[in-house]
């Protein structure tokens, strides 16, 4: 396999059909749509005169842990801000849960959550200063409905929908491992749990793909395990990940399959053996000798 | 010992609150002993803790700093003023104003809120404090060419509330009991009152509330978790407003004359102080803080004068000097020792008190 990006960007993807241009660079066939979640095509993304993402292109076959790596400054996290609507982008279609996700300017952060990919963030970006449990309540806000009137009259559903989120809440820091923390400060969560706790509020949206932007930076060898344990957890209840990570060796444990990114191209993309053993992501990460040398 | 049996006693919080409620009955007629302006001064007072509170969704809850709030409430009381006296010789009864300048001051609430929703903090300051000196001017010049506001010279003989026959600008004795107009006006601020506490509860632990207190803390977090920024900033705008338009109506019909005087900066900046002094985001902070403000400069008003004419036998310095000296006084010394406001929030207390992690 090679590097992978001339194919032309095709934007017309509609819904339930599966893209003919798509290339799975191992060569190996295309999965059936209802297997595949997430269909990116031709996604660019650029700021002034700087191309931070080119022609990228991704599919993430439902129940999945897929993973997303590249130098720094490959374009990974301006992926996930496109992906998850932070930044509109130039060009590309990305169909989700087989419907197309509205184009550009129209597709805002809350429509990707609606649409089901919730995401953490690279610098923990918890509600600092609310408790552990209101931080995951806050996450239910796009699956409830309850607005200002239903509030100020205490209405019965409203009520029913309030506790409804509590216990929810409550499910979802038992899972995570934060039951004994629901009522601490966010920010006085030690790092390690910060890091669950964002990923609990994430998973509070209910999502299909949750999109980690390296949950395990600064984690120390146990807490990385943990962490590993609790997304492989995540995925056997049903939910896609995505995770952009630079600890290789946890990448290489935990994803079915890798994309690479360079300077906002994409690479190469296939199975953790197969990125270890391309030539181009050796050349990518160690310089063009050293590739040469493993060629 | 017995105290604090009592105090656990599970009847206590039941007991403890219809004492104050009681007090809280009893207070107009204690004060109308000391004179009727006691009375007014209250009503004045009740009148700031509304607009507090109102303030308080905006400021305290969502995190936006207003400087012009006080606009809404002059958007209130000229909805009142202009539907209930003979500017327009119309007379419409309080219970369709009232809701209706609610609504007039929550659609300059989002009038307001939509251009600014990109905006944060200092420049968010600035936008709101141009918007109330907009509608301050505005109020000042809307006489030609057509007389609208009646400008600088305001308008009077504005009606006073009317609930059935009951008169609330007039005196009654039920049951040998003298109800003046300011008595009566007092209960019903409290009734209102009671109502604004009630529903601000009930936001703050809510969906919404929590969607505010979540764009406060970190606004890219808020959408990336599903809220919808721009409805939920418009929705703490209109919702702050409304209570100000209220507010603004009942000051209307009270004072019986409005001008755009009453609608300045210094009483934006005051209503703020309230929030900022009493407590960011806890409701009986906020009232503490307004309850304060509007009481203890209106005791320095009657105690500074005598005591220097005892001291030094004429006056060296005038109250409102004093009142103002004080003011800011008071507003340092609870910066400098108790910067999350005398009754902080339970968020507040953790953000200024615990280090950042």
């Amino acid at each position: 396999m090679s590097a992978n990006a001339t194919a032309p960007p095709s934007r017309a993807i509609v819904s339930g059909e599966a893209p003919a241009s798509t290339t799975f660079a191992t060569g190996e066939e295309a999965p059936a749509m209802s297997t595949l979640l997430l269909c990116a095509e031709g996604i660019a993304k650029s700021f002034g005169g700087i191309t931070a993402l080119q022609n990228v292109s991704i599919n993430i076959a439902r129940g999945s842990i897929h993973g997303l790596i590249g130098p720094n400054g490959a374009g990974k996290t301006t992926f996930f801000n496109v992906l998850t609507g932070l930044y509109a982008r130039d060009a590309g279609s990305i169909a989700f849960n087989g419907t197309t996700l509205g184009a550009h300017s129209a597709y805002t952060p809350d429509a990707a959550v609606r649409a089901g990919i919730a995401r953490t963030f690279q610098n923990i970006r918890l509600f600092a200063n609310l408790s552990v449990l209101e931080n995951v309540m806050i996450g239910r806000h796009a699956r409830t409905r309850a607005g200002v009137w239903a509030a100020m009259l205490r209405l019965p559903a409203q009520q029913r929908e309030e506790a409804a989120i509590e216990a929810r809440a409550r499910e979802l820091l038992d899972f995570a491992g934060l039951n004994a923390h629901a009522n601490t400060r966010a920010a006085s969560l030690p790092y390690g749990l910060q890091r669950r706790l964002e990923i609990a509020r994430a998973l509070a949206t209910d999502p299909h793909l949750l999109a980690l932007d390296e949950p395990a930076a600064g984690m120390n060898a146990s807490e990385t395990r943990d962490l590993a344990d609790l997304i492989r957890r995540i995925r056997a209840k049903g939910t896609t990940v995505l995770l952009i990570e630079h600890d290789m060796k946890f990448v290489m444990a935990l994803c079915d399959r890798i994309l690479v990114l360079d300077y906002g191209l994409r690479i190469a993309e296939g199975t953790p053996a197969e990125v270890r053993a391309d030539p181009a992501v050796i050349a990518a990460y160690l310089g063009a000798p050293a590739a040469a040398a493993a060629a | 010992m017995l105290i604090e049996r009592i105090r656990r006693h599970r009847t206590a919080p039941w007991i403890g609150g219809a004492l104050i409620a009681l007090a809280l009955l009893v207070l107009p007629f204690a004060l109308a002993m000391a004179g009727t302006a006691w009375v007014r001064i209250t009503n004045v007072a009740l009148l700031f803790v509304l607009l507090s509170l109102g303030l308080n969704i905006v400021v305290g809850f969502a995190g936006l700093l207003d400087l012009g709030y006080i606009a809404f409430y002059a958007v209130g009381a000229y909805v009142y003023a202009l539907l209930a006296s003979p500017h327009f010789n119309l007379h419409l009864p309080f219970w369709i104003i009232l809701p209706l300048g609610a609504l007039v001051a929550c659609g300059f609430g989002v009038l307001l809120g939509a251009p600014t929703l990109k905006l944060r903090g200092d420049y968010l300051a600035i936008v709101t404090l141009g918007f109330g000196e907009i509608i301050r001017i505005f109020l000042n010049n809307l006489s030609r060419p057509v007389n609208i506001t009646n400008g600088p010279q305001g308008i009077a003989r504005i009606d006073p509330v009317k609930i059935g026959n009951i008169d609330l600008g007039t005196s009654e004795t039920w049951l040998g009991l003298t109800f003046s107009g300011p008595i009566k006006y007092y209960y019903l601020l409290l009734l209102v009152l009671l109502a604004v506490i009630v529903i601000n509860l009930r936001l703050q632990n809510s969906r919404i509330g929590r969607a505010w207190e979540a764009i406060r803390e970190d606004e890219i977090a808020a959408r990336a978790m599903g809220i919808n920024t721009t409805q939920v900033k418009l929705l703490a705008f209109a919702m702050g407003a409304s209570f100000g338009g209220v507010a603004g109506g009942m000051f209307a019909s009270m004072q019986g004359f409005v001008s755009p005087e009453s609608f300045g900066l210094t009483e934006s900046v005051m209503v703020l102080s309230m929030v900022v002094l009493g407590g960011m985001g806890n409701i009986r902070g906020v009232i503490a803080g307004a309850l304060l403000l509007s009481f203890v400069p209106e005791l320095l008003r009657y105690t500074v004068e005598p005591l220097q004419k005892l001291l030094f036998g004429k006056m060296l310095i005038e109250p409102e000097v004093i009142r103002m000296l004080l003011f800011g006084l008071a507003l340092v010394l609870v910066m400098l020792y108790r910067p999350a406001g005398l009754l902080p929030s339970e968020v507040r207390r953790r953000e200024l008190t615990e280090g950042r992690a």
